[in-house]
């Protein structure tokens, strides 16, 4: 079976002389929940943009599921959804309307776009607003409403650039119940965000992008496995007095009722909480001082930049 | 083309002219409303008015001479304002992408963008002639004449406004040319006026404007008179279309305008 996508030596290079992507390569699989992570500027969106034919590309190839760009564009685009970064729909047509449209684009008849429509307002929790102009939707429901459009003709690839930027935690979690739901259906999807901690609930594959190169593609346990240490927030019942110096782990004071505890890989937290309990020091509750993946991205773009 | 993609581009090119006529439709009092008053305003004034003193024009009372040609500019104005301010909207507001992520093949954006004008040119078209049977009684002298001319100016100037859209920067360039270029070559294109009462050399400056010949060929088709031949005037739209349309297509492949 072909690779939902493939991309072979992509370069980009903007008039103002902006090299934006050097040379990519990227392998992504069919049913695959990829994420593409990188920092603001760094070619993510350039990326993209290639793959859905917004931007011309300098060089290089792209094909969607066995379908090259240069020749096959149709049946290429054919297997592509796009949820862009900003919105970019119709403000001044009601709401079903823009899906309605955007189904007859891709030779979907009217009839069965109206079903096609319906099935996706209800999903997403817009069918209330169908006949709204897609001005006045809120924040989170314009997000929800690209969503509807991008799946309308059912596409095998799905690429969403940022699709919970600006929503609340309630609508983002149930956008990702819905993201996992079509992925299970087969739908291949492509994530870029800034929530780490989504792409690390959702992605099984990852690459992160800098400075228009690939700096980082393996799977996401693979990646959080490079991890060697994590460090661990501990909420205390009672008050400590004093730093206590257990051998073996790396404690810090933060106040009197909490501590910091930095803990190697190779150390089972169970040997922490038996050391604690041995100076009397009872733990309410844990937490990560920071989301795993983030520690990662953070070391692996500053080390692309030699910080 | 196999039959599956071609029932999948007449969809979309159908999707295409129902969204722009649905656009037009939902804003029809800054679409349809205002050229009837306008040209009802012209009726009054330059028909009612001032034509009574002029008498006739070409051997034909000048209310009837002058309702063809109001017909005809009212259509060719708001053609090419409705491709404009469409295409240009929607690369404004960036909904173009909907189009240019999908399958539809730009010459069909081309096509559905013209089916747009042409249905805005013609709904104008026909609000304008019902206001002027207030005016003027109907009459026509070739049905086929009149229809034919009237769809292929529309389309000719919804081309036109196609181009001027992918060039636009901002609204301030999409009224240049309706204002600068557009309405001065109707004004001067024979609404008003038989080509004939002009001196010899503005005559000869005026045959340079090929918004006569269609005024002149759809006054042919209302009343069976024209200063120029009819074939020379289709020929002249048709050239002109295709000129368009080359261009057009050529700078949507190209990505000009839309596509970094």
């Amino acid at each position: 079976m072909p690779k939902a996508l493939c991309i072979r030596q992509l370069t980009k290079t903007y008039k103002n002389g902006l090299e934006a992507l050097k040379g990519i390569d990227l392998d992504v699989a069919p049913g695959d929940f990829f994420a593409l992570l990188g920092p603001n500027g760094a070619g993510k969106s350039t990326t993209i943009s290639i793959i859905a034919s917004l931007v011309n590309k300098s060089g290089g190839s792209v094909s969607i599921f066995g379908h090259d760009l240069d020749r096959d564009l149709y049946a290429a685009k054919r297997c592509l959804g796009l949820v862009p970064q900003e919105f970019n729909f119709n403000t001044f047509e009601p709401v079903q309307e823009i899906l309605v449209n955007q189904a007859g684009y891709y030779g979907i008849p009217r009839k069965e776009a109206w079903k096609r429509a319906q099935k996706y307002l209800v999903e997403l929790g817009l069918w209330d607003k169908r006949k709204d102009m897609a001005r006045t939707l809120s924040g989170g429901m314009k997000r929800r409403l690209m969503i509807a459009r991008a799946l309308v003709h059912e596409p095998r690839l799905l690429i969403l650039d940022e699709p919970t930027a600006g929503v609340d935690i309630e609508i983002r979690r149930s956008m990702w119940q819905f993201l996992k739901d079509i992925n299970r259906q087969g739908c291949t999807i492509i994530l870029t965000t800034h929530y780490l901690e989504e792409a690390e609930t959702l992605c099984r594959n990852i690459a992160i992008i800098d400075h228009g190169r690939i700096i980082e593609n393996t799977t996401m346990k693979g990646l959080l496995g490079q991890l060697n240490t994590e460090t661990f927030i501990l909420d205390l019942i009672r008050p400590l007095v004093h730093l206590p110096d257990i051998t073996g782990h790396r404690l810090r004071w933060v106040d009197e009722l909490t501590l910091e505890a930095d803990v190697d890989r190779d150390v089972s937290l169970n040997r922490l909480f038996v050391d604690l309990n041995r100076e009397g020091i009872q733990v309410r509750s844990m937490r990560n001082k920071t989301n795993r993946l983030e520690q990662l991205f953070m070391h692996m773009v500053d080390k692309g930049r030699g910080v | 083309m196999n039959a599956h993609n071609a029932r999948s581009n007449w969809i979309a090119f159908k999707t295409i002219i129902i969204k722009e006529v649905l656009r037009f439709s939902r804003i029809w009092i800054q679409t349809i409303l205002p050229p009837m008053i306008t040209m009802g305003l012209y009726f009054v004034i330059f028909g009612g008015l001032i034509g009574s003193r002029i008498g006739e024009m070409d051997g034909i009372r000048y209310m009837d001479f002058i309702v063809p040609g109001l017909i005809m500019m009212a259509v060719i104005t708001n053609a090419y304002a409705n491709v404009v301010s469409s295409f240009y909207s929607s690369k404004f507001q960036r909904h173009l992408e909907e189009m240019l992520v999908s399958p539809v093949p730009n010459y069909l954006i081309i096509l559905g963008f013209i089916g747009g004008g042409i249905c805005r040119g013609l709904a104008v078209g026909v609000a304008v002639t019902l206001v002027s049977l207030l005016f003027s009684p109907f009459s026509i002298h070739n049905p086929a004449v009149a229809l034919s001319v009237v769809v292929l100016t529309a389309a000719l100037f919804s081309l036109a406004g196609l181009i001027n859209g992918v060039f636009a920067r901002s609204f301030d360039d999409i009224s240049i040319i309706p204002t600068f270029i557009l309405t001065p070559l109707t004004y001067l294109g024979g609404v008003f006026y038989a080509v004939s009462l002009l001196p010899a050399f503005w005559q000869g400056v005026s045959m340079f404007n090929p918004i006569l010949y269609m005024v002149n060929a759809f006054r042919y088709g209302f009343l069976g008179v024209t200063d120029f031949n009819l074939w020379l005037s289709y020929g002249i739209i048709i050239g002109f279309i295709l000129i368009l349309y080359a261009t057009a297509l050529y700078l949507l492949n190209k990505g000009i305008g839309i596509r970094q």
